[in-house]
């Protein structure tokens, strides 16, 4: 089966990068349940997984796609010319050196300091993150805390995490949560002890670097009684000539009195479907809190989601979404109150530049006989050019006398008089665009870790070039 | 020619209707029955109870007894000052007071349906149904038109502005009846009017009223179907304003399908109260074509018992330079379900939108149910579009200061839940009209 990796070939027409190497594992294209009986053989899954994947796929097969209320962009995704597992034997030999120039100008500007370049680069990243994760793991591993991979966190702890696998996104939530369930493979499965609070933020990266490879990731993270958690996951993607699927499902469990934070920078490249199910469910005086950052992708439909369950547990969605040229960001927030003084917030930023569209789409549901229930859910858009779109979608559902919702939304453009204004005290009219737009997301972005926000800055920036004029 | 057969037997064709409308009926009755029925499933059907719409009880509204006729044109009491008047009852025209000869002259058309599609075919086949139902009801859309027997035409002509408001009767009697009310309001240039279109059943209990408490009142009440359009056209400059009052009874379902067009520099404000029935859906389209154009949506319900008020509406904002306010108030006590399914649409092209939707439910019982779905698709740029949607009950600190000026609390909840839908019936700035809502919804307290 194995085979060695071939020299290391450079697309450098778009600045996007990628490698062509023989992948050691393939389930090859299309999807059968001898697809699923190959993953499940390779990673030795006990039975009761193999059985959650079948499932799986045949809830996948089922259901259809929603393109009743999604967009139409869905057709495009074809199932049959996916490959569902691909993994490597050997680490392929890359270097810094190898990166195009123009992409290591990008890093340049984006100021990201060269260990960090190589990271987000995805040179080497299997072998840097690889590095940083034991590290992160000696660490936190001294506090009890549990961070493996899917596969292994099924196999070997099954008496933790068995119990809320599938739970809190059941198989038949959506098409694409059934398909997560019958192929997936990698994501972090966490667990962190009572009373324990983790310092430092555990990360992941996540990079698609195989043509038509779906990515199908699986995430479960559980916080035990009063324990704290910040998760960070970055994802990004070379560029390829057809359509990549990521389409992962994360869980998360706070029970009484635990914190936890989950961080998303997604930048995936223009041709990913990036169709993802993300749900946390807060016990008593829990809090989840999903930040969620999409910048990349063709097709982003993501609506992470948390059910509080316990008494005075809080949900908070924040989310930025940046729509450029011939991307789809619909992106929102899902908020189910089911008990007591339990209290949500969503707060949305969307940016539509060039043909550009973004979405919000917003659930928000408060069941009858709970009392002192509270949601604030605000959602701005910023248009910059004539053809850029936005929409907003929200549903709200209350019931009885004891709860207060409410909702607001607005539409706007930057000013011709702040342009003008700016540009009198001697800016360019991009860079008094940019400025504007940084402006306009500032004060969410302040509430995000001190790396990720000035990362997003710049990011925002680099969008926002040439979009003026 | 009356026919008291089952709705769902199509078309009645004996009725002596020209030729080309005929035809459209055969042709939107093949529409209704390849159109499948709603499903939840349906985003534009999503919250509604569709399984209420079932037609099979439902029959044409069968001949009136001189007593229930009596007690129609009894009952018919609006506004005291009306510059014309129509009652149907069951889709038959009963009474008319017409326009001035004054009026007459300068070229107001106000007659029946029947009669405005012979006599005025032209006018008529150019507006009648002439936008898509685009709101989910395509099918009871092509029900309406395929049944549709009479109803109200009314053209203003350009520059003529009619003071007082033109007023029209619907009424629903019988068990299991249906009636298809329709109104087709056209104003041309700079011309200015006010319509009230009043929707009600003949109520054959004692005193018409029904108090909580009682053994199972809704179940003595006539099942009852109506499924009406109002259609409303704003030519340029003209001002419309449209009132409609429904207090359908207990056990009517009811449809209820309003386009809207704005054409430059017109503006259309309506006003939808509802009260009555057993399920009622209300759907608006507003169309603003015409740069300067301005459009109005206004509403109120107050819901109890198991009622349910399903509202869709859509701002579409076509033409650059347009400005739209939306503002629906409800008010829920006991089991009520409401829905608000709302979309501010600005078109490519139609810059400098200037749009406004808010909802705001109070909920008064532990039982009621507000679903809101405010949305926005914006694909134009210079616009200011914001909505907002609010679900609460009534301010503990409120009540309290009513309390301790000796108001009970009964009183003082229906003094705050007044005042909480009175600021969208003020926005009509006609003081008669909104008096005699007023009335409405005091009524329908006090038959509590």
């Amino acid at each position: 089966m194995k085979t060695e990796t071939s020299a290391v070939d450079i697309n450098r027409n778009i600045g996007d990068f990628s490698y062509d190497i023989e992948h050691a594992y393939d389930a090859g294209t299309g999807l059968s349940e001898k697809t699923i009986h190959y993953i499940s053989d390779l990673k030795e899954d006990p039975d009761w997984v193999r059985e959650f994947r079948l499932k799986g796929l045949k809830t996948f097969l089922e259901k259809p796609m929603p393109t009743h209320w999604a967009s139409k962009d869905l057709e495009a995704i074809d199932f049959d010319k996916i490959r569902y597992y691909l993994s490597g034997g050997v680490q392929p030999k890359r270097s810094w050196e190898d990166v195009p120039e123009d992409v290591k100008r990008t890093f340049e500007r984006l100021g990201i300091p060269e260990q960090e370049r190589r990271f987000l680069a995805g040179v080497e990243a299997q072998f840097d993150s690889e590095a940083v994760y034991s590290n992160i793991k000696k660490a936190v591993g001294e506090q009890g805390v549990i961070f493996v991979g899917s596969t292994e966190g099924l196999k070997n702890h099954p008496e933790i995490f068995r119990k809320w696998f599938g739970k809190v996104i059941p198989i038949g939530d959506n098409k694409f949560s059934a398909l997560n369930s019958a192929v997936f493979s990698g994501g972090s499965f966490i667990y962190v002890p009572p009373g324990v609070k983790v310092k430092h933020p555990l990360q992941a990266y996540f990079r698609i670097n195989a043509e038509n490879f779906g990515q199908f990731e699986r995430t479960l993270i559980i916080c035990d009684e009063g324990s704290e958690l910040t998760y960070m996951e970055g994802c990004t993607a070379p560029k390829f000539n057809t359509a990549t699927l990521h389409s992962a499902v994360v869980e998360l469990v706070a029970l009484k009195g635990a914190k936890l934070q989950y961080i998303t920078v997604q930048n995936w490249s223009e041709n990913v479907f990036n169709l993802v199910t993300k749900r946390g469910i807060a016990h008593e005086d829990a809090e989840v809190k999903w930040i969620d950052c999409n910048i990349g992708s063709r097709l982003t439909m993501k609506y992470p989601g948390v059910i509080m369950k316990g008494r005075k547990a809080r949900g908070e969605v924040l989310s930025i979404a940046l729509a450029n040229d011939g991307q789809h960001q619909d992106t929102g927030a899902k908020m189910i109150h089911a008990a007591d003084e339990t209290t949500s917030n969503i707060i949305s930023k969307s940016i539509s530049i060039g043909t550009g569209r973004a979405t919000y789409r917003g659930l928000v549901q408060v069941p009858k006989h709970l009392k002192n229930c509270k949601n604030n859910t605000e959602c701005d858009a910023l248009l910059i050019n004539a053809t850029s779109r936005t929409d907003t979608y929200p549903a709200i559902t209350v019931r009885g006398t004891g709860n207060a919702v409410q909702h607001e939304a607005s539409v706007s453009q930057v000013s011709a008089e702040q342009i003008f204004y700016m540009q009198q005290r001697g800016l360019t009219e991009a860079q008094a665009m940019s400025l504007s737009v940084n402006g306009f997301v500032n004060d969410l972005v302040r509430q995000f870790p001190m790396e990720y926000s000035v990362e997003l800055k710049r990011l925002i920036e680099l969008e926002m070039e040439g979009s003026v004029g | 020619m009356r026919q008291t057969g089952n709705i769902l037997s199509g078309p009645v064709e004996s009725r002596d209707f020209p030729d080309w409308f005929r035809e459209q009926q055969r042709d939107a009755w093949k529409e209704f029955e390849s159109l499948p029925s709603p499903t939840r499933k349906d985003q534009l059907w999503r919250f509604s109870s569709v399984d209420l719409l079932d037609l099979k009880p439902f029959r044409f509204g069968g001949t009136l007894s001189d007593k229930d006729r009596d007690a129609i044109l009894e009952q018919s009491r609006g506004l005291d000052e009306v510059a014309a008047r129509l009652i149907f009852a069951g889709d038959q025209l009963i009474q008319r007071e017409v326009i001035s000869e004054q009026l007459k002259k300068r070229g107001v058309i106000f007659q029946p349906l029947e009669r405005a599609m012979v006599e005025h075919a032209d006018l008529f086949r150019k507006y009648f149904m002439s936008q898509p139902a685009v709101l989910g009801s395509a099918r009871f859309a092509a029900l309406h038109k395929a049944l549709v027997s009479s109803g109200t035409f009314l053209y203003v002509p350009r520059g003529l502005e009619i003071d007082l408001p033109i007023e029209i009767f619907h009424w629903l009697h019988g068990e299991n009846a249906s009636v298809f009310p329709h109104l087709l309001l056209v104003t041309d240039e700079l011309a200015k009017v006010t319509v009230i279109e009043s929707f009600r059943s003949l109520d054959r209990s004692a005193n018409g009223r029904i108090r909580r408490g009682e053994q199972s009142p809704e179940k003595e009440q006539p099942e009852g179907f109506a499924c009406g359009v109002n259609d409303l056209i704003a030519g340029p400059g003209a001002k419309i304003t449209y009132v409609c009052a429904q207090t359908w009874g207990k056990n009517v379902r009811a449809l209820q399908m309003n386009t809207t067009t704005v054409d430059h520099d017109a503006s259309a404000l309506s006003l939808n109260l509802h009260l009555g029935g057993r399920y009622s859906r209300f759907e608006s389209l507003s169309r603003l074509i015409g740069e300067g154009g301005r459009s109005d949506l206004l509403a109120v319900s107050v819901a109890d018992g198991e009622q349910e008020f399903d509202a869709r509406t859509l701002q579409d904002h076509v033409s650059p330079h347009t400005a739209s306010d939306l503002l629906y108030k409800n008010a829920l006590d006991d089991r009520a379900r409401c829905t608000f399914g709302g979309l501010i649409r600005v078109e490519p092209h139609a810059h400098f939108t200037d749009a406004y939707q808010k909802v705001r439910n109070l909920l008064l019982s532990d039982d009621s149910e507000a679903n809101s779905m405010p949305g926005l698709e914006i694909l134009a740029d210079n616009v200011r579009c914001t909505h907002g949607a609010t679900s609460g009950q009534i301010d503990a600190d409120e009540l309290f200061y009513l309390r301790t000026r000796g108001i009970p609390i009964p009183v003082a909840q229906r003094l705050i839940v007044t005042g909480f839908l009175n600021e969208v019936i003020q926005r009509l700035d006609q003081p008669a009209i909104a008096a005699h809502l007023h009335g409405l919804i005091e009524q329908k307290f006090g038959d509590r």
